[in-house]
């Protein structure tokens, strides 16, 4: 089983992003930027398949600037046999992005899309769901278990617990956090990586308009909570939280 | 305008994020109706106000999101925005609803400033951007903390069964562990009192419920304390985990990474307890402990009950 697995590049999750000073965006210059920490999860995940020997091939695909390939080897570094890059500088929305997906997956026919759940970017949760809509398969999202027999039995994290959902194959997953716990390459797969092949294609190749349809306004820092006080001791807590705060 | 909100299922009773959702489709403005997927809840969707009409939908007892995406792509004409909670299920449905329709799918929405433009926070609540759509239909989940649900009653909306939609057939239900509630649900409580890493084992995770319980609280987590399983997955508060806006949350031995803070620093009142006097949780807290877990939280129990 052939799996396609798509990584974007993002601001790394420890970096405390700043609101740029005219309300376009935030910073990205000479900003650390890494693979979205759910995709990392897929990919491992990926990997593990290919591992067990229920995954024969794991191609790896990033939609984003030619500084992309950053992302991309490291998903070969990790595992995964090949990449290819979709050039395109600017924002890319979650539907333009499932319709560049959906293009790549009519050319590689693979059995298993595995991806994040959310990018740590947009927050937008959503592009597994929109590929699957489009392709018209099943999807299992927000997956911490993952089990292909005959179809593919997802486990997904859920308000209240957890639950099991079967799908047919082909089929889209989505990781969550507790999915498993992404390895770090070594140096010798990192430097077989280099020698792994990326595929670069225009958004134009796929015949996608990468337009966005949601027009940004203006990016806001968000109101500041002011620090409060220290208390001395739980007495000082309870009574301030009865006489000041007056929320017991 | 006329706008559709998914309920999320909750049994007989309609979920407070599914409430806030009704308020922000209010707020949009326009006739609101609600749908409802398997029989349970259409008589409590009918009494929240302002709510003009409740449609049912028979036989996905379960949300699978493929059936319910076809069902609400079907109802889709009749309307000119599609809402649910930003809870697990509507963001399972949503965006697939939104691709179907080829629109793209406004998640987490946290304002509304017209019928076209919302805001929606990015970067794990660091920034908050105002977004135009220009396509026709608008399809979006809520953000529950943002918006005061509507009250649970005052209304008396008229029941409709919803017209069939096709079942792909790609995927069934195979069961699932849903934890029995004896708390307060942790994004609908007055109260949350959640624990970290520094609670150090399952057992010792559990000394948090006599606090609750002295305040009616949900229990929350941070993800440390999930990873390290001392709570299940469900009690994660964060960019990934629960957003909630309580009254009071009392954050013990969390150091207030930008990911947990994401999802509570709307919270009216933070307390935090921590031992690392520099730990970055107490610049969000409005009254700050300085103490060790083990000993602050059997003191503040026994305080608690004086009255
Ligand atoms: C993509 C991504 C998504 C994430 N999503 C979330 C999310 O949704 N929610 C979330 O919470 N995290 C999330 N995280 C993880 C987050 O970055 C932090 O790692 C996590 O919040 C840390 O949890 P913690 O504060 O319990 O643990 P730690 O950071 O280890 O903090 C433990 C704290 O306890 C204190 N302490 C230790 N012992 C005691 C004691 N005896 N008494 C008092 N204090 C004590 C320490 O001083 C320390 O401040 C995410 C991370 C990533 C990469
Ligand atoms: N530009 C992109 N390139 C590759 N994969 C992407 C891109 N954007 C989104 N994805 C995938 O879609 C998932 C969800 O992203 P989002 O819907 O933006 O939150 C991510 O975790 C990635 O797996």
């Amino acid at each position: 089983m052939k799996i396609l697995v798509p990584v974007k590049r993002v601001v790394d999750y420890n970096v405390k992003v700043r609101v740029k000073a005219d309300g376009t965006g935030v910073e990205t210059a000479n900003v650390k930027m890494s693979m979205n920490p759910f995709d990392e999860i897929a990919v491992e995940e990926a990997v593990r398949l290919k591992e067990k020997g229920t995954a024969t091939e794991i191609v790896a695909v990033s939609i984003g600037p030619a500084a992309a390939q950053e992302q991309i080897r490291t998903a070969l570094a990790m595992g995964a046999d090949r990449g290819i890059l979709v050039e395109h500088d600017g924002i890319v929305e979650p539907l333009a992005v499932a319709k560049m997906l959906k293009a790549l997956v009519a050319k590689e026919s693979p059995q298993l899309v595995l991806m994040g759940k959310q990018a740590i970017d947009d927050d937008m949760n959503a592009t597994g769901q929109m590929l699957a809509a489009l392709l018209g398969w099943p999807q299992g999202t927000f997956a911490s278990k993952v089990e292909v027999a005959d179809g593919i039995k997802v486990t997904r994290e859920v308000d209240g617990g957890l639950e099991t959902v079967a799908l047919k194959l082909p089929a889209i997953v989505t990781a969550d956090l507790r999915l498993n716990e992404p390895r770090y390459a070594s140096l010798p797969n990192i430097m077989k990586a280099r020698k792994k092949p990326i595929e670069t294609v225009k958004p134009a190749d796929l015949g996608v308009d990468p337009a966005p349809r949601l027009t940004v306004l203006k990016v806001e820092e968000p109101p500041k909570r002011q620090a409060g006080v220290k208390v001395g001791s739980v007495q000082e807590l309870v009574e301030k939280l009865r006489t000041e705060a007056k929320v017991i | 305008m006329t706008i559709l909100v998914l309920a999320d299922r909750a049994g007989a009773a309609v979920s407070q994020p599914t409430r806030s959702a009704v308020a922000a489709a209010q707020q949009i403005g326009g006739e609101v109706h609600v749908l409802v997927l398997g029989q349970d809840g259409a008589e409590a969707a009918a009494k929240l106000p302002g709510v003009a009409k409740v449609l049912v939908a028979a036989g996905n007892d379960h949300a699978l999101a493929e059936p319910a995406a076809a069902l609400l792509v079907a109802l889709a004409p009749g309307y000119t925005h599609l809402l649910a909670p930003g809870s697990a299920m509507g963001k399972n449905i949503m965006p697939r609803v939104a691709a179907l329709l080829d629109v793209q799918v406004i998640s987490d929405v946290a304002g509304v400033e017209g019928a076209d433009t919302f805001r929606r926070f990015i970067y794990a609540g660091n920034a908050l951007a105002t977004v135009k759509t220009s396509d026709a239909t608008k399809v979006m989940t809520v953000r529950a903390a943002s918006f005061d649900p509507v009250a649970a009653e005052g209304g008396s909306a008229a029941i409709e069964p919803a017209p069939a939609a096709e079942d792909p057939g790609v995927s069934s239900f195979v069961g699932a562990e849903i934890a029995k509630l004896e708390r307060p649900e942790l994004t609908a409580a007055r109260i949350v009192v959640s624990g970290g890493r520094a609670m150090g084992s399952a057992d010792n995770f559990k000394i948090l419920e006599g606090v609750a319980d002295k305040l009616g609280a949900a229990i929350g987590a941070s993800r440390a304390a999930v990873d390290a399983g001392y709570a299940p997955n469900d009690m994660q508060v964060g960019q990934t985990g629960k957003i909630v806006a309580p009254e009071l949350y009392i954050a013990f031995g969390i150091s207030g990474a930008i990911q947990h803070l994401a999802g509570m620093k709307d919270s009216k009142v933070i307390v935090a307890v921590n031992k690392d006097e520099e730990a970055p949780i107490f610049q969000v807290a409005d009254y700050g402990l300085v103490g060790d877990v083990f000993k602050v939280i059997p003191e503040l129990e026994a305080e608690l009950g004086k009255k």
